[in-house]
């Protein structure tokens, strides 16, 4: 028997946490499996025949007594639009846990985390369940103005967190690469990044730079999400991978990307 | 429980729920969700002489009620298959066919002979329908000259059961159907996926790195449903009939139309369990209307 499940959630929040990412927690009706940080879940967005495929959302909390997680969700499109719009009490049906986690720090590393966009929950995550002291992790999140950011301060005490905006209005103007602790890369052991491609891609040029393991976690377009229809897949050294199965977390070393 | 089984030539089938290639990988992802033997039969992906890498990404694009997609029979080949791939799946308890790909005859006969060595792969489906290679694929499939061709030279070199899918890109499908009868198809799967094509009307680029590609899903249902009724009425031989099923009226409206049984494609991806939800909706809609067996409804369309 599988260890994948289809089950349907209930959401119990909905919660704004600026004008286009949503807090959506939603709980299970069955008793949760591990879930780590990296791996998915694939929601079926319903009631409409121009969204007909799931939709898939990193995980970002996980609470095994109530049975329950929460994913972030920022508006993109169509359907990511339509599921900020859920209320609590309704159900979504989920395909989970999907995809591979990153690889977890060891005793005594280094860490860096860099997230933007849609990018930010499964650095969050891996921040809080790292097990490294707050001081071994420092957490860059980088968005267009202030406004995009959104108030991450209940993590403060898994890591230092910086803020990077495109116009200045809050922490350093530039991109996440443009931080001041891009300058000392190398006192890191590990640094893993999630978010739009172009910054997943500068993070990655300057990981290689100096040679700091990195992990990114990247966001294909997806139909299945279970490794059946080969429509998510990612050139690497092993050839063409399922990013659902074979990733979403890759080691930047397996990637073909031209940095 | 009413009786479920059917028969297609020499492959006995526990329910006509099967899973379509391409669309259920080589099974064991499907049976990360639950046993596949409760299945009537999977269709393996798509299998090649050698190592294919596919398309470019993007693959796939989303469309009204359905999806285009241009994966390109992305597979290891098939002493990949058979080394790595068949000793973990070879004793699933429901029949494995094997879906035969190539970009000439002298290919699909290649592997042909290697799966007719296979002692757990009771079938064969021989793909002359896939819109989204250069070579091949559905060249043969959208002529009778082709499509006989291929055929013939199979079936010289296979003893086992032998489906032949058929494309709908074809002015006629029952011509292809009959000619493919004639050169000793045991039975014909219908259908592959419609060549289609989507823009983004904001970029003016398209969204398949190939431009055009295969659309599936219930956007193909009705098309699907028309072609098979009449190629059931053509060939003597069983259908297997595909394309847009996303629950039990859906599969019944196939089996209503002439089809001995079913796959079940671009469902799974919304939900893999569907084709257990369909034997168990065929199976009450079988009490509900006092028959006792599937092979009863086959065909049953009242005119
Ligand atoms: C493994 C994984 C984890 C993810 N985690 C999160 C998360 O935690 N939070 C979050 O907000 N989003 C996440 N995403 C992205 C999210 O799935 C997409 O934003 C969503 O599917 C877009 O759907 P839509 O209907 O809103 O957009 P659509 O209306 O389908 O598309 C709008 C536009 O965005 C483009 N687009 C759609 N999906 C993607 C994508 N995946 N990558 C790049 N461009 C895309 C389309 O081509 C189109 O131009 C994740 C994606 C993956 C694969
Ligand atoms: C992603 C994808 C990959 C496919 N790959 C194959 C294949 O390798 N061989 C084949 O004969 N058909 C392939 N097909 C076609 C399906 O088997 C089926 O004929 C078609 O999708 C219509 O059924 P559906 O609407 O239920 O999906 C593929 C379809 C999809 C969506
Ligand atoms: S999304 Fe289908 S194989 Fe990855």
């Amino acid at each position: 028997m599988g260890k994948k499940s289809v089950a349907d959630f209930i959401i119990t929040e909905n919660i704004p946490l600026n004008k286009d990412n949503y807090l959506i927690r939603l709980k299970s009706p069955e008793s949760l499996p591990p879930i780590k940080p990296g791996q998915f879940v694939n929601i079926d967005i319903k009631n409409s025949s121009e969204i007909f495929l799931r939709r898939p959302f990193s995980v970002f909390e996980t609470d095994y007594k109530n049975n329950s997680i929460s994913i972030i969700v920022k508006v993109l499109g169509r359907g990511s639009k339509k599921l900020t719009e859920v209320k609590a009490g309704e159900v979504l049906s989920l395909v989970y846990p999907l995809g591979k986690h990153f690889t977890y720090p060891s005793p005594g590393d280094k860490v860096l985390a860099v997230g933007g966009g849609s990018g930010l929950a499964p650095m969050l995550f891996l921040a809080r369940e790292s097990g490294l002291p707050a001081e071994n992790m420092d957490i860059i999140i980088g968005a267009r103005s202030a406004t995009d950011h959104i108030d991450a301060s209940a993590y403060n005490k898994y890591g230092n967190i910086y803020f990077t905006t495109e116009d200045g209005t809050l922490g350093t103007r530039g991109l996440v690469t443009h931080h001041p602790l891009f300058g000392e890369l190398a006192n890191y052991d590990k640094i893993y990044a999630c978010g739009p491609e172009g910054m997943m891609k500068a993070v990655a040029r300057e990981a290689k730079k100096t040679g700091v393991f990195c992990e990114v976690s990247l966001e294909n377009l997806m139909a299945c999400g279970f490794g059946v229809c080969l429509c998510c897949i990612e050139p690497t050294v092993n050839g063409n991978l399922c990013v659902c199965t074979e990733g979403p977390v890759f080691n930047i070393n397996d990637l073909k990307w031209q940095i | 429980m009413a009786d479920l089984s059917v028969k297609i030539h020499d492959l006995l089938l526990k329910n006509p729920v099967m899973l379509a290639s391409g669309t259920c990988g080589y099974a064991e992802e499907i049976n990360e969700f639950y046993d596949v033997s409760q299945l009537g039969g999977i269709f393996l992906k798509g299998i090649t002489p050698r190592n294919r890498d596919g398309n470019l990404y993007p693959r796939m694009a989303e469309t009204p009620s359905g999806m285009l997609n241009a994966v390109g029979l992305q597979n290891k080949g098939i002493d990949y298959f058979i080394q790595n791939i068949y000793p973990r799946i070879k004793n699933y308890e429901t029949p494995l066919i094997i879906n035969v790909n190539g970009s000439t005859v002298e290919e699909y006969i290649e592997v042909t002979e290697k799966v007719n060595e296979l002692d757990n792969i009771p079938a064969i489906e021989l793909n002359i329908s896939c819109p989204n290679v250069k070579e091949g694929g559905m060249a043969f499939g959208v002529s009778c000259p082709g499509a006989e061709a291929v055929t013939r030279a199979v079936r010289s070199a296979y003893n086992k059961t032998l489906i032949v899918k058929l494309s709908p890109n074809v002015t006629d499908v029952s011509e292809i159907a009959k000619a493919v009868e004639g050169q000793g198809a045991d039975g014909v799967s219908l259908v592959n996926t419609f060549v289609g094509m989507a823009i983004d009307a904001e970029t003016r680029k398209p969204l398949l790195s190939t431009v055009t590609g295969g659309l599936s899903g219930p956007a193909i249902k009705p098309i699907a449903l028309r072609m098979v009724w009449q190629v059931a009425q053509a060939v003597k031989i069983p259908v297997i009939g595909m394309g847009g099923i996303m629950n039990a009226a859906d599969a019944i409206e196939f089996l209503l139309a002439g089809a001995s049984a079913v796959q079940v494609g671009t469902a799974l991806f919304k939900d893999p369990f569907i084709p257990l939800n369909i034997v168990e909706g065929i199976d009450n809609y079988l009490l509900r209307h006092q028959m006792s067996s599937v092979s009863e409804l086959i065909g049953g369309l009242q005119l």
